[in-house]
């Protein structure tokens, strides 16, 4: 009944979108009972979970309510580190049907596992996010997020695909294609990162072509911060409605929040994510409405079930009601974070793994300095590096070895093209006790 | 007071250099000074020569990609801190050198300076202010020919 | 040893995904390639394209009395689709679409292929189809090392792998180092790539130390681009795996049009879905069994986009007799060359009219240029040479050096291809009276 509603009415109800507005009790019963589920399979098949647990003598049934969480023991990223690759799924490989991968804060990646389960909810969390931001059957959705082991561009496509909507896979890059696209497709919504989008208008623009009188009205932004100034610009730019969403690899992708029509705050899909809000220092849980770390914790997950996964996002959680209706919290959009990890063109960065690529390199370490720019609406991240007495050569072709090998060991391991420049030795400030590693001149000019 | 240096293509691959530098050797024309520049695929060659006019007209002639450009010579003393002190004048009056080269004469204390700068003119205003010698043209082809 | 290994793999590895249909006897698949296409002739009075041929040659439904038959209807070519850009082709309403992919045009505008949900369902059946006997298993992880994205590569594979039920590594193309790593961790037994790529794959792992043969994969699914037998028996000795080739275009489908059993004596054509004719180029008439031929399809099936007898432009031959393995659709050999000018460069298509046309965006690098392509290891490399000329030649090396990013970069949005732009001297490029010839191909693409 409610899908011939949908299918009658475009821009209508989407079925999918039924658990944003569950009253709070079913809300609540529903996180119960996956929660107890969650820590039971978790407990059952990960064993540093296990042992966690029972550090702390605790057993599945000592989460008695939703409160009892905040006895669990959280999970950091090393954590996916130290047990990479295997170590954290709960479900045997052959009911995995997908994994991810992103960089982790040194040389080695981390692993994401989906079963088809998982992939499916991910499905309906993306298309909930989708209909969060105003899109439904017949949308035509250019999806300019990267596609492969980054979890944006897959996660994005398969939520359009479940939404009914039209998908036009063109990932990222070759700007004026995507300009051309959008105008000759009709395209409707757009996702990519708001940097991008920003360069997009310009580029449009130096094309002759007026954003504003073509039909896309929305656009689905995320994998890096933005701020409101940033929104402002874009909607007026190019005539439409700017979203933020959010989401990480470890938890799911994609998926896990996202604006409505209200654009204050960000919806958690709660029946899936479970969010906690705790002081980074102490670890102690802070009441809604108070800032701090975002905590989440996978309600329904079966490969890979992440228990109070601390995300290192400062945020603070939203519970009155918002005016869309939907009854689902909200969290206000992340500012900043507690640990030294930036987000370049949607990928997350460690000072700590380019250190490791030079050391590998170099044998050494070399004073260093990451600086941060934006190009034609593109991060750009390029890493000076004192040159050395082993490393110098009065050939340019030796020294342009050298770089190169920099560079290749470095993208290597981010999966992110960098500049790299050798400077001279001493042309890098020291500063007292820490070194200042990243100088980000991304919203300089801007 | 601006020199004519004449800047040529070059692939950089063997007895590409060779090329050039003999077809004007057989009009009789006298290299002063050259520079190149290279990458590993392709390289420019800068050249002062006595007859900048008729050497073009060769090379263009022999099929070469030759361009004119206006550059500025200088002489410094030939001691230690003589390079030093022309670049500060330079530094201090903000003049952004797209690049240069040098060469000392053979006889004498001096070394020449050649610069390319954005703005020549206003280059040679400021060095002329602040006490340098620039160089031109004839006065180059008597220092390096004698 | 690979051949130890393929006949171990033929023996116990050999199913058959959807055996209705593939195993369906020679007199019932052409009876129900016959009922097919007379729908089919109903579905694109649709496409104005059709329909004003039809109307004007009275073509109707009743046109169609045998299989023969197809030879009344028009042949669709490349620039047709290009000038009904974007949706002239279309057969069903736009509302009705989920996906809109691109194949690359002559220019730098694409040409572009749509989809329903049931075409996006029927393409991933068609995948799972050869991925299945080439020996996937729901247990199995893939890797798939295809880029995603605009270009069908990578997506066929990786719903046809989703379809079987076995895991995705969707790697995507690119970072070898970083492939061959997450290879070595996550244990995938199949590998989806082009030939070249499994090739690369293979140079970097004994690059990095690591014996390529002891890489988990044990077979893979190649295609996207024309390859030999001798490059079949390299990567399976430098990998040893068992290797397989499929066929397809974006403009048809995409990959599923036709791939190899275990016997490996040609790929099946996916006949319940697509009707293959091979042709001589010139006369447009049918070449005798096993001769080669310019393969035109048309799509039974298609909803979004269906075309009727496309021009590939690809050469290959076609052979009827039955196959050892039970399926008694007619093969294709491999694509042996085309009849234009097209480049396939790491499994993307491009025309030189591309590198012209981002040329002709940077003053002063046309008319002297030369395309050059080779394979120095494994992997295509693009030269595009440009003549020096004044108006682009300047004494300093930066601005240099930003001519040739330029270039590069302009190629790079037109053809998608990073190309390596070499300056070289005035006319060091030799001249030609009438049509120039811009492309030296190095590469040995032959049978």
């Amino acid at each position: 009944m409610l899908t011939e509603l949908w299918n009658d009415a475009a821009g209508g109800f989407h079925p999918a979108s039924a658990p944003d507005f569950l009253p709070e009790t079913a809300l609540k019963q529903v996180q119960l009972r996956r929660l107890r589920a969650v820590v039971s399979l978790a407990y059952e098949n990960v064993a540093l979970f296990r042992t966690r647990m029972e550090e702390r003598g605790l057993t599945p049934d000592s989460i008695q309510r939703l409160e009892d969480i905040q006895q669990l023991p959280f999970t950091v990223k090393a954590d996916l580190r130290d047990t990479y690759p295997f170590g954290l799924f709960a479900t045997p490989m052959s009911d995995v049907v997908r994994l991810h991968a992103s960089s982790g804060t040194t040389g080695k990646p981390i692993v994401v596992a989906y079963t088809r389960e998982d992939v499916d909810v991910w499905s309906e969390v993306m298309a909930r996010t989708l209909a969060c931001c105003g899109l439904h059957r017949g949308d035509v959705l250019q999806n300019a997020f990267g596609y492969g082991l980054f979890t944006g561009g897959l996660g994005a496509h398969y939520g359009a695909e479940a939404l009914g909507a039209t998908v036009v896979p063109i990932s990222g890059g070759n700007s004026d294609r995507q300009i051309m696209l959008i105008r000759d497709f009709g395209v409707s919504a757009l996702c990519c990162t708001p940097s991008y989008f920003t360069y997009l208008i310009e580029r449009a623009a130096e094309l002759g072509v007026d954003l504003r009188a073509l039909p896309l009205r929305a656009g689905i932004f995320g994998a890096e911060p933005w701020t409101d100034g940033m929104r402002d610009h874009i909607e007026a730019a190019a005539g439409i409605k700017a979203y933020d969403i959010y989401g990480l690899s470890e938890i799911i992708g994609p998926g896990v929040a996202s604006e409505c029509s209200a654009q204050q705050g960000l919806h958690i899909f709660e029946d899936h994510f479970y969010p906690e809000i705790i002081d980074p220092e102490t670890g102690e849980a802070l009441p809604d409405g108070e800032e701090g770390e975002l905590v989440l914790t996978t309600l329904s997950k079966k490969a890979m079930p992440m228990i109070r996964y601390r995300t290192r996002d400062i945020t603070s959680l939203i519970s009155e009601p918002c005016e869309c209706g939907r009854t689902i919290r909200r969290m206000r959009r992340i500012g900043r974070r507690s640990d030294d990890m930036f987000i370049i063109r949607g990928v997350n960065v460690f000072p700590s793994q380019v250190e490791a690529a030079l050391l590998a390199v170099e044998g050494t370490l070399p004073h260093y300095q990451i600086i941060l720019t934006r190009d034609q609406g593109l991060d750009q991240m390029s890493v000076e590096v004192e040159v050395t007495p082993e490393v110098f050569s009065d050939k340019i072709r030796a020294l342009e070895d050298v770089r190169a090998r920099l560079a290749k060991a470095i993208e290597h391991i981010l999966g992110i093209r960098v500049g790299l420049r050798l400077v001279e030795p001493r042309s890098i400030a020291r500063s007292e006790g820490k070194a200042k590693r990243v100088i980000d001149r991304r919203n300089e000019g801007a | 007071m601006k020199l004519q240096q004449l800047s040529l293509f070059l692939e950089n691959r063997p007895g590409r250099l060779g090329a050039p530098l003999e077809a004007i050797a057989k009009e009789g024309i006298n290299i002063l000074t050259l520079s190149l520049a290279d990458t590993a695929q392709f390289g420019i060659l800068r050249l002062i020569v006595r007859e900048w006019d008729k050497a073009k007209q060769v090379l263009e002639d022999a099929g070469w990609v030759v361009n004119l450009t206006e550059v500025v010579a200088v002489d410094v003393l030939d001691r230690p801190g003589g390079l030093a002190e022309a670049l500060a004048v330079l530094e201090g009056a903000g003049l952004n050198i797209e690049y240069m080269y040098a060469f000392s004469l053979r006889r004498g204390d001096k070394a020449i300076l050649i610069f390319r700068f954005e703005d020549p003119d206003r280059a040679i205003d400021v060095l002329l202010e602040k006490g340098l010698h620039v160089v031109d043209g004839d006065e180059l082809l008597s220092v390096v020919s004698g | 040893m690979a051949a130890q290994i393929h006949e171990a793999h033929r023996q116990t590895e050999h199913r058959i995904w959807d055996p209705d249909a593939e195993t369906l006897p020679r007199e019932d698949i052409e009876a129900l390639q016959l009922e097919r296409l007379r729908e089919l002739v109903t579905r694109v009075a649709r496409v104005p394209f059709y329909r004003d041929h039809f109307a004007h040659r009275e073509i109707g439904p009743h046109s169609i009395r045998s299989l023969a038959d197809v030879r009344r209807l028009p042949l669709t070519t490349k620039d047709d689709l290009r000038r009904q850009h974007p949706f002239g082709f279309l057969a069903v309403p736009r509302k009705a679409l989920a996906r809109i992919h691109g194949s690359s045009g002559t220019t730098g505008r694409p040409t572009f292929v749509a989809y329903t949900a049931r075409d996006l369902e029927t393409w991933s059946n068609l995948c799972a189809r050869f991925l299945v006997a080439g020996g996937l298993r729901p247990e199995h992880t893939a890797q798939v090392a295809f880029g995603y994205g605009l270009f069908t590569g990578g997506f066929g594979l990786h719903y046809g792998i989703e379809r079987v039920g076995a895991a995705i590594i969707p790697a995507a193309a690119g970072n070898t180092r970083r492939q061959i790593e997450i290879m070595r961790d996550l244990d995938p037994e199949v590998l989806i790539c082009t030939p070249s790529y499994a090739l690369t794959i293979a140079d970097s792992a004994r690059e990095l130390g690591i014996d390529p043969r002891s890489l988990p994969i044990r077979f893979g699914h190649f295609g996207g681009e024309p390859w030999t037998e001798d490059m079949r028996r390299e990567i399976e000795d430098q990998l040893d795996i068992a290797a397989f080739n499929n066929y397809g275009l974006s403009e048809i489908i995409g990959p599923g049009v036709s791939g190899e059993c275990p016997e490996r004596t040609g790929m099946h054509i996916q006949e319940d879905h697509f009707l293959v004719e091979c042709l001589d180029p010139e006369t447009l008439e049918p070449v005798p069994e096993g001769e080669p031929g310019e393969l035109v399809i048309t799509t039974l099936t298609r909803e979004a986009m269906p075309l009727i007898r496309y021009r590939t432009r690809d050469i290959a031959r076609l052979y009827r007799e039955p196959c050892a393995c039970g399926r008694r659709t007619t093969r294709m050999s491999r694509v042996t060359g085309r009849t234009d000018d097209m480049l396939i460069i790491r499994g993307l298509n491009v025309f030189p009219s591309q590198i012209e046309e981002a040329l002709l965006r940077v003053e002063g690098t046309t008319p002297h240029y030369l395309i050059e392509v080779s394979r120095p290891g494994t992997l295509d490399e693009v030269h595009v040479k440009v003549e020096i000329r004044p108006e682009i030649f300047s004494d300093r090396m930066d601005r240099m050096q930003t001519l040739c990013e330029r270039i590069s970069r302009e190629i790079n949005t037109v053809a998608g291809i990073r190309a390596h732009v070499d300056l070289v001297e005035p006319r060091s490029i030799e001249r030609f009276v009438g049509k120039a010839k811009r492309v030296l191909d190095r590469r040995d693409l032959g049978e």
